[in-house]
């Protein structure tokens, strides 16, 4: 029964899913694990933990090149259709948008220098809490993917909100930080940067939510609207936040 | 003939005891023959009985007779380690060569998942620390430790050890450390919170007890007025450092589940109580909502008691004069199975948008001014979130400007009484 040309094929298909679904899980823990250490070392203003995070980028970047070539190899060899070929385009598309949250914790990590420059700013006190909350998603993304649960995805998907409400209101308190002393301006950028590189990894939490979910029902969660504010703030508009 | 039927019920205990007594009674008839045997011919065909029921019963009770050695290690794989590591007190994971995990206690399913049984540890709690080590005991054949921060659910400081297990088996078990991480850590904030915020009453009362000393020190009218303002200053600062006390105390145990079950009626009741004398001060009406037959909690009835108490505070300090209060209870669903889903609303002012992500942050004030006035220590809702998280619970906020503002929290649902 096994030796059927049928049978042999259908095994090693899996196999191939088996490999993609593990350099995922693997990409991904490496990803959250940077978020995690570039975020501890802007709280501890620790630039040698930020160099480490820089270094270990090229890791996530390789293991993409891998889930790349599995997955066309896959393609290509195996021919796929409907589910499965659904499955080998999610780990694709979700291999991709790894290796982003990757580079923005990577930026986030090269901001720690610049940063520990400077005497530290009292709106920093947000991000800590603000990146608690983006870690989550992404480790609930992948652990969505990993359990096949649309359910999850559909939570992630809907946690992104709050990160918005944070951004928004990290935002605002720079501005008026800035306001107060032109020396706050620089580190106050950087942690304007930081903060926008958080709300995109928790975008890209939800655009790996949004995959799984398709990958598992065959259906698109409905567009979600963005609650970013700020493309309309104005610095008039800013007030209160004087206080602490 | 015995041994036929002896074989026939074979099967049951009833069946072996009838041929064993069978098999006795055939070597005592044939000692019984030797010992009286008047002849050598006799003497030496009881002999030869006995040796024939002997070997039978030997060749017959190796077959039939359990063997203890045997049946003990009849599946190694599946019984014997879920006993061992549901004995372990720290979360435990046993995984093959191939990294896929054979089984876990309560512990790390608590921490990582029930879906993670049978899957790959690369995918189910990919930590790349974890990954390493666990790589590192596979190839050198030995113990590797590591502390491990952010993994699980619960971002749980761990001190992870693998180790050979026999079998080509590897024993993954994870030591939360993260209080004494936290006791670090809080210590430092501890000093940074107070000495900024017990230095405002602080310098009040210093002030007022120069004044005291020098020119009012011959107004009695002056004096007694001072008098009340650094009793309602120090009174202030007690509230101030009970509840930084309670919140250290609360982050400590915020890796340990509650394992009471409560019913909340009582609850309610109590917070009814104790706030009818303000509420009665403001001409306000309590609304209670209770759904009928609501399940009990797993939860610390005094935790929850505090988180009641604190939003009630709020919303008779925050909510507009002359309007009602409302409580609702009601069971829920969430992500987590069943829960109880509690909210207290105010009508009133409510609060801008952009306040409410830093509302549970410590000390965090939307009008410092109108919080010191009102006698808050700024701690409430950071102390009420860290209770409900502790309850693996959510707390929302949710708030419309010059409507009024709803604080909602879930406790989950005893599992009995779903």
């Amino acid at each position: 029964m096994n030796t059927t040309p049928t049978a042999h094929t259908v095994k090693s298909f899996d196999e191939d899913l088996r490999q993609l679904r593990l350099l995922i899980g693997e990409m991904g823990g490496l990803a959250k694990d940077q978020v995690d250490r570039s975020v501890a070392a802007i709280v501890a203003r620790d630039a040698e933990a930020a160099q480490a995070v820089v270094q270990s980028d090229p890791r996530i970047d390789r293991i993409e090149a891998e889930v790349e070539q599995l997955a066309i190899a896959t393609i290509a060899r195996r021919a796929p259709l409907a589910d499965d070929l659904r499955e080998v385009i999610a780990a694709l598309k979700i291999s991709a948008v790894i290796e982003r949250i990757g580079d923005y914790a990577k930026n986030n990590a090269k901001r720690v220098n610049s940063i520990a420059q400077d005497s530290p700013i009292r709106p920093m006190v947000i991000v800590p809490e603000m990146a608690r909350i983006v870690s989550q998603m992404v480790d609930d993304a992948l652990d969505a993917y990993a359990r096949r649960d649309p359910e999850l995805a559909r939570d992630v998907w809907k946690r992104d909100n709050s990160v918005d409400e944070y951004y928004n209101s990290l935002f605002r308190a720079l501005l008026t930080f800035m306001m107060e002393n032109p020396h706050h301006i620089t580190p106050s950028t950087h942690m304007l940067f930081i903060a926008k590189n958080l709300e995109r990894i928790g975008d890209h939490a939800t655009n790996i939510a949004e995959v799984v979910y398709y990958s598992a029902t065959g259906e698109h969660l409905t567009d979600r609207q963005k609650a970013d504010e700020t493309v309309y703030t104005v610095s008039e508009d800013v007030e209160g936040e004087q206080e602490r | 003939m015995p041994t036929s039927a002896g074989d026939a019920l074979d099967a049951d205990g009833a069946g072996r005891n009838r041929w064993i007594a069978v098999a006795s009674a055939v070597v005592l008839a044939a000692a019984a023959g030797y010992a009286f045997a008047w002849h050598e011919v006799l003497g030496a065909a009881a002999l030869a009985l006995l040796a024939a029921a002997a070997g039978a019963f030997a060749a017959r009770a190796s077959r039939t007779l359990p063997r203890p050695a045997e049946e003990s290690t009849a599946s190694p794989d599946n019984a014997q380690p879920s006993i061992t590591l549901d004995s372990l007190e720290n979360a435990a994971v046993l995984v093959d060569r191939d990294f896929g995990i054979l089984s876990m206690n309560a512990e790390a399913v608590d921490a990582f998942g029930a879906h993670a049984l049978g899957e790959d540890i690369r995918i189910a709690i990919r930590h790349p620390a974890v990954i390493e080590t666990v790589t590192t005991a596979m190839r050198q054949n030995r113990d590797s430790i590591r502390e491990i921060e952010g993994i699980g659910r619960h971002s749980t400081v761990f001190r992870l050890r693998a180790g050979p297990a026999g079998d080509a088996r590897l024993l993954l078990s994870f030591a939360d450390v993260s209080p004494a991480r936290l006791a670090e850590r809080m210590r430092a904030d501890f000093v940074a919170n107070a000495s900024h915020e017990l230095r405002t009453p602080l310098a009040t009362l210093v002030g007022f007890i120069e004044t005291l000393q020098g020119p009012a020190a011959n107004d009695p009218a002056a004096r007694a007025r001072f008098l009340d303002v650094m009793a309602n200053e120090a009174a202030r600062m007690t509230r101030l450092v009970d509840d930084l006390m309670s919140l250290s105390r609360i982050e400590l145990d915020k890796n340990i589940r509650p394992r009471e079950i409560i019913d909340l009626a009582p609850l309610f009741e109590n917070v009814a109580t104790t706030s009818a004398v303000s509420l009665e001060a403001d001409k306000r009406q309590l609304v209670m909502t209770i759904e009928p037959e609501l399940p009990q909690v797993i939860a610390d009835k005094d935790q929850v008691l505090q988180v009641l108490h604190n939003l009630m505070t709020n919303a008779i300090k925050y909510g507009r004069a002359g309007t009602p209060i409302t409580v609702t209870a009601e069971r829920a669903k969430a992500l987590q199975g069943e829960v109880v889903r509690i909210a207290i609303a105010d009508v009133g002012d409510g609060i801008a948008a952009e306040h409410i992500p830093r509302l549970t942050e410590r000390f965090y004030r939307v009008d410092t001014g109108r919080s010191r006035r009102l006698g808050g220590t700024g701690l409430g809702l950071a102390i009420a979130k860290h209770i409900v998280e502790r309850h693996r619970g959510t707390l929302e906020i949710t708030s419309e400007q010059g409507v009024g503002t709803t604080v909602s929290f879930t406790l989950p649902a005893s599992v009995s009484q779903i």
